[in-house]
């Protein structure tokens, strides 16, 4: 099953998830945008010839899904445990993906590019990540020749990632600098040395549940180690700085906090109508409780599961059929209860 | 301009959208904007809608209008029409056959316009070599300065034989 959901890593009071993409075509193709049907198909042969068929030892923990032979709902979910983007669920035509079994990589094929190899890990690895993404990329890179420029580096499809290709990037719960306002100057600082703040499901669902995702916006000038390591700086500062307003929080606010995380947490146990909104708001704080000790008897990885679990497709997916907005609010109270009631915790 | 939705506040929020060569224009106020789903919603747009205007304030020249219709890849057969209206290249050779305008706009959004990151063994073959007989010579500098003429022949052997290698090639 999916690591970054199901395991806990390193700082994971504040990082959820880190993740490295490199972005690589193949040189003799058109990109995605040009390429026709049965050229895509030409692609993901070249591209999963070299994971699977490759003298490389990941070659049996691989396997190739083709978009357009699982549904729609199994797309959405992909999407949904971020393994795949948006954009490929949606041109799901031409796109295949190679997954490992734990889901830590995941390599889409004719997405923007032909080839995004995706390291995405629990708590702050930027390092790991990149090491993994990185070997892969040396792994494909055996039997496939790239497109490359002396001068302008990987060629993309879109000038924005032309360069090294890189996008490093890292999902942070910053409930306390949300609470004390800091937030905004903490973003603006961070998109004027270059970075990139976004909420985690696309702009349309920015903020929801305090989560962030901070990235490197350039990839042309500078390598790969400077790049991962300013965001690692950058990261470690909000890090701190979430801390700091978590601790100011407690001494001056504790009861207040203390309430409102237990108040959260009744919600969750009881609500029998949810929207995926308030869901998220409620399982901030939750998390916001489980890291300042306030509530001692979830784990993290128990409440990152319920996060992915209660997104529509997933739900949906666990129904076995569609369901409509009203249903799934019902489901989704009745699976957050289940989950927290399967241990006991609720009472 | 007052806003086209409730016609109370100023429009602050300005979209222009391109499909099938049909363009069509939104002035919104900021509250209003929000709860537009085609501006919030479109979000694999936006960086290409920000290309496009950044090539339009390039092109703020006399032979613009020659340009946008003579060029076109060769590779692949995009035109640069085209390639403003995606915001996205057709193949890697379009680099090449849009370089006068790619090069002032991977700048721009960039900063920079020189690779200095990884480099792949197989395309990137000799440019590897010549950044390795680079290093190499810095090396013999620093070795022919602290008089360690030993390692400084090695280091000399080494560069040559490289420096072969890469005659050899072409």
């Amino acid at each position: 099953m999916t690591k970054w959901i199901q395991q806990v890593g390193p700082d994971n009071d504040i990082i959820i998830s880190s993740r490295i993409r490199l972005a690589r075509n193949v040189e003799q193709f058109p990109f995605p945008i040009a390429l026709t049907k049965g050229k895509s198909k030409e692609v993901f042969k070249v591209v999963s010839h070299a994971i699977l068929e490759g003298n490389n030892p990941f070659r049996n923990d691989f396997d190739l899904i083709t978009l357009e032979e699982i549904s729609q709902m199994e797309r959405q979910v992909l999407v949904e445990k971020h393994l795949i983007s948006p954009n490929l669920a949606t041109n799901y035509e031409k796109g295949a993906v190679l997954l490992n079994k734990d889901e830590s990589v995941s390599i889409m094929i004719n997405e923007e590019d032909h080839i995004r190899i995706q390291c995405l890990l629990p708590g702050f690895q930027l390092d790991e990540a990149f090491k993994v993404a990185n070997k892969m990329d040396d792994v494909i890179e055996e039997e496939v020749k790239y497109a490359f420029d002396e001068k302008l580096g990987y060629l993309t499809s879109c000038p924005t990632n032309v360069g090294t290709g890189i996008r490093a990037s890292v999902m942070v719960h910053l409930p306390a600098l949300r609470m004390t306002g800091y937030i905004n100057r903490i973003l603006q600082a961070a998109s004027q040395i270059g970075l990139a703040v976004r909420g985690i499901y696309g702009e349309g669902t920015e903020f929801i549940g305090n989560l962030f995702q901070i990235s490197n916006q350039l990839t042309l000038g500078r390598n790969e180690k400077d790049i991962i390591g300013n965001l690692k700086d950058v990261t470690r500062q909000i890090i701190q700085k979430e801390r700091d307003a978590r601790s100011t929080l407690l001494s001056n606010n504790g009861m207040q906090l203390e309430d409102q995380i237990y108040r959260s947490f009744g919600i969750l146990c009881n609500a029998r109508i949810l929207s995926s909104q308030e869901c998220m708001k409620l399982l901030s704080n939750v998390r916001l409780g489980i890291d300042t000790g306030i509530l001692k008897e979830i784990h993290m990885d128990n409440i990152n599961e319920i996060m992915v679990m209660t997104q529509s497709a997933y739900l949906q997916e666990i129904a076995g059929k569609p369901l409509s907005s009203n249903e799934r609010d019902i489901r989704r109270g009745s699976l957050v209860r289940e989950k927290l009631g399967n241990n006991n915790i609720c009472e | 301009m007052l806003c086209e939705k409730c016609n109370k506040r100023p429009a602050t929020v300005h979209l222009t959208k391109i499909l099938n060569d049909q363009k069509t224009e939104l002035h919104l106020c900021e509250q209003c904007a929000k709860q537009n789903e085609q501006i919030s919603f479109d979000t694999s747009f936006s960086i290409n809608n920000f290309l496009t205007s950044i090539l339009d304030s390039i092109q703020d020249s006399p032979i613009k209008v020659d340009y946008v219709k003579a060029t076109k890849c060769d590779h692949c057969g995009m035109t640069y029409g085209k390639f403003k209206q995606l915001g996205r290249l057709g193949c890697s050779k379009c680099y090449h056959a849009f370089e006068e305008k790619l090069n002032t706009l991977v700048k721009r959004i960039q900063g920079n316009e020189s690779h200095i990151g990884k480099i792949p063994k197989r395309a990137g073959g000799s440019l590897r070599i010549k950044n390795e007989i680079k290093e190499l010579k810095l090396k013999l500098n620093e070795a022919v300065k602290k008089e360690a003429y030993e390692e400084a022949v090695i280091l000399r052997d080494k560069i040559k034989d490289l420096e072969n290698h890469l005659k050899e090639e072409f």
